[in-house]
């Protein structure tokens, strides 16, 4: 392992929203990793991160860097997503009107984490939701 | 095209210049909702909206886009000017509506950047 490090996000906390996927793509850039890489991770990682704290009661994001890849997994602590099918779909969403407001809620979150991981992973149940987001070199 | 055309072009006022001397954008992205903003595809770009809060930043950021222009006349608050200081971020403001805006700026030869444009 290169890297490792973990970060918390919490339920609603819209003012910090972003920060986690800033610190881990300014992280990346020091680090040197190619540009349009450190997009796609940060497109995926603040896709992810505004899930967490809209939907999520709150949980932990952590990336980890080795020769190969990088990944960045989302572990929160519930209420779970029902059907992950139906909220893979683009344009499906849960979201209320307070959040459409803000700019999010569009449906497009895990399908746009789709498109620019190389490998998403998604479990769910009640207890909590895993989103595990693998990007090569 | 240069900011400063687009600013001319959109009757705009910039608000924060970012620190930077003035760039060239090729393409915009018109949208108040994030999510879509996020499947933008393309560099340097400008970011046409009618939100104003910390997420059309900090979206902007992940992105890589460094100009933002918000619509209608709408103005940040003190602290989204100030996180743009830190980010180094161009912050713009035009009276126009976002469709003719946006409209202004494809028929003066700015295309689109969303996939599939």
């Amino acid at each position: 392992m290169l890297y490792a490090r973990e970060y918390d996000v919490k339920k609603d906390d819209f003012a910090a929203a972003g920060e986690v996927s800033a610190r881990i793509k300014r992280k990346l850039k020091q680090i040197g990793i190619d540009a349009s890489l450190i997009r796609k991770i940060a497109i995926a990682s603040y896709e992810a991160e505004i899930n967490m704290i809209i939907h999520s009661y709150g949980g932990v994001m952590s990336i980890e860097l080795d020769e190969d890849n990088i990944i960045i997994k989302c572990v929160d602590t519930g209420p779970g997503i029902p059907d992950i099918e139906l909220a893979m779909k683009e344009g499906y969403s849960t979201a209320p009107q307070s959040i459409r407001e803000m700019g999010f809620g569009a449906g497009m979150g895990l399908a746009n984490i789709n498109k620019n991981s190389d490998n998403m992973e998604i479990t769910s149940s009640p207890e909590g939701t895993t989103i595990t987001m693998k990007f090569s070199f | 095209m240069k900011r400063s055309e687009i600013v001319k072009l959109l009757d705009a006022k910039v608000i924060w210049d970012g620190g930077r001397t003035d760039q060239e954008i090729l393409c915009a992205c018109g949208s108040d909702m994030m999510s879509d903003v996020l499947a933008f595809t393309k560099h340097d770009a400008i970011l046409l909206t009618g939100l104003v809060n910390n997420h059309v930043l900090r979206t902007a950021e992940m992105l890589d886009i460094d100009n933002i222009m918000f619509v209608r006349g709408k103005m940040p608050a003190d602290d989204i000017i100030d996180m743009a200081r830190e980010m180094h971020m161009v912050l713009m403001t035009t009276e126009l509506p976002m469709f003719t805006a946006c409209g202004i700026l494809y028929e003066n030869g700015i295309k689109g950047g969303m996939r599939g444009e």
